[in-house]
């Protein structure tokens, strides 16, 4: 009975777990087929060629390099400048009794849970007015800008449960507003920086429609926009556009392997807290 | 010991003098964050809002319509299909997705052999990006491609079919990717929710000889309360912001057919460049979120205080 049910439930869980890593499986085959195989053994056929092309095609004359390049120039300063605002509001809101604090972490998670489309045509416009539309700087402002409500509101509600003797200790020591921040503080938030880092990662590398709002050049878009445009260059070149998936999935896909704990433990924190 | 007791009752008289004057540094702080969100959100939000007022191409000033934009509306046959859709898309994709990632966490709950590989396994689609899906998806509907080769395979060739340009498939098609993706997140959710509940309520239920359903009838769905709370938050937003997968599928076609709010706010703006009719497009979903808004800083509320 009992090994039944184990049997069962090994079945179940493994085959789906089976189906959900096939289209995985498929995008990895695809992208190392050649074109000819695909033109001529059909999509759906069972591999009968190896090799790079495809990824050479995606990584050089697809742009594939150069939007990754964008990628990073837009994901890691987007991220670093949203902790840091967000620790420095949520440092002060919750260690400190700031006139209507609350009030101000509900405004500012508030914003973040704002449907971005009614934000779309003021953004482009504002970035235009600021002679900044179509540069990398308006893609990491405008992002800075919407995360900011909702790391501020993860990290303030992990930066309470702070105990107070801690604080109380450097104050006595003489240590300035500043210094307990960044000394005492913010050390102690590292695993909740750490989720919400790997989070924010994958948000802003996978994030569509603010590139497509405030970039309109090829040259400056980032990964996940240009493999639109990828797929538009090289239509029916399956293997390329497979190729230019996988090429966008693995900055994401490493962040998670190496953050996988926090970054689990950090989509988790919503539904705790 | 001595030094400590005898700074205790002076720290206690400073704290009130810390809060009356507050230093120039904690202001920063919070007002540098404040500024920036004010000037990127709701600078912006008050601005869209006004637009929604308006018509506007972008180039000369906007003329002041009153309420004109939402007037059209009704008799906007592109807008009914997909303010239908998108309604469609909310329930489906929002229930699928939440009794599905229950179902998986469930499963998944017991730590067991195994159990961690096959956690991993369907939370990895979650990691991608929308487009790299849709991309992943795409290679799996083309009319030679992999899907319609197994309907071959197991006799149903007659259900061969271009998916993702049939109008009457488009749609459908277009959610099974956006479930695949996100089935994985809600399942991560609800396994931090059943972590949370006391083990000591099963063993009583046990003990009164609970079946498998009323333990979860009675013990673990009261228990997840505020986690389901969570989700239908995640859910409803996630679902009205499924712009990306829609767009990089079908652009909202063919003729429409698979069109979200998100998506044809989008076209209306930035290609038919009607600026004022999108901002009141943007307007009627911000009024679908708003609901699900409050409901959600109404708990963040509660739980605050």
């Amino acid at each position: 009975m009992r090994s039944t049910r184990t049997f069962g439930f090994h079945l179940l869980a493994g085959g789906l777990s089976v189906l959900w890593l096939l289209p995985i499986l498929l995008v990895l085959t695809t992208s190392v087929r050649s074109f000819s195989d695909i033109a001529s053994n059909g999509l759906g056929a069972l591999p009968a060629s190896f090799t790079l092309d495809g990824f050479g095609q995606a990584w050089g004359e697809g742009g594939g390099g150069h939007a990754m390049l964008n990628s990073l120039l837009v994901t890691i300063p987007t991220v670093l400048l949203a902790l840091l605002l967000s620790s420095a509001a949520a440092f002060a809101l919750s260690r400190y009794e700031i006139p209507f604090r609350r009030t101000i972490i509900l405004v500012m998670l508030a914003g973040n849970l704002l449907p971005p489309q009614i934000l779309l045509v003021p953004v482009a416009k504002l970035a235009e007015l600021l002679g900044i539309y179509d540069t990398l700087t308006a893609l990491i402002v405008v992002q800075v800008g919407f995360g900011l409500g909702f790391y501020t509101f993860v990290l303030q509600g992990f930066m309470r449960s702070i105990p107070g003797e801690i604080q109380q200790a450097a104050l006595i020591d003489g240590a300035g507003v500043a210094q307990i921040f960044w000394r005492i503080i913010l050390p102690m938030t590292r695993p909740a920086l750490a989720a919400l880092g790997a989070l924010a990662f994958t948000w802003t590398f996978n994030d569509l429609l603010w590139s497509i709002t405030v970039l309109r050049t090829g040259t400056v878009m980032p990964v996940t926009p240009a493999l639109l445009g990828l797929q538009g260059q090289y239509v029916s070149n399956w293997n390329v556009i497979a190729a230019g998936s996988v090429i966008a999935a693995v900055p994401t896909v490493a962040v998670f392997l190496r953050f996988q704990k926090h970054f689990i433990s950090g989509l988790a924190i919503g539904a705790i807290k | 010991m001595a030094v400590l007791t005898a700074e205790r009752p002076k720290t206690a008289a400073r704290a009130p003098k810390r809060r009356r004057r507050i230093s120039p540094v904690l202001l920063a702080f919070v007002l540098v964050p404040l500024v920036v969100e004010g000037f990127w959100v709701f600078w912006p939000a008050l601005q869209g809002f006004y637009l929604a007022l308006t018509n506007w191409d972008g180039v000369s000033a906007p003329t002041f319509v009153g309420l004109g934009n939402f007037a059209e509306m009704f008799s906007d046959d592109i807008f009914k299909t997909a303010a239908l859709d998108t309604v469609l898309w909310l329930v489906l994709f929002g229930g699928l997705s939440a009794v599905g990632g229950l179902a998986l966490a469930t499963l998944l709950q017991r730590e067991r052999r195994g159990v961690g590989f096959y956690r991993a396994a369907l939370f990895t689609p979650v990691v991608f990006s929308l487009v790299a899906t849709s991309l992943i998806w795409q290679v799996i509907y083309q009319p030679d491609g992999v899907f319609n080769k197994v309907l071959g395979a197991i006799g149903l060739g007659s259900w061969q079919h271009a998916w993702l340009a049939d109008p009457k498939t488009a749609l459908y098609a277009v959610l099974v990717p956006a479930l695949w993706r996100q089935l994985g997140y809600v399942m991560v959710l609800y396994l931090a929710g059943l972590k949370g509940i006391d083990p000591a309520l099963y063993e009583a239920a046990k003990l009164d000889g609970a079946t498998a359903w009323q333990q979860f009838r009675n013990v673990t769905w009261p228990q997840l309360r505020s986690v389901n709370s969570v989700v239908l938050s995640v859910i409803i937003i996630d679902s009205l912001r499924s712009f990306d997968v829609v767009w990089s599928m079908t652009k909202g076609g063919p003729y429409h057919s698979s069109e979200l709010l998100s998506t044809y706010m989008y076209a209306t703006a930035f290609q038919s460049l009607r600026l004022g009719y999108a901002s009141a497009l943007a307007v009627v979903i911000f009024v679908l979120a708003f609901g699900v808004i409050v409901t959600y800083l109404v708990r963040a509320f509660r739980e605050d205080s």
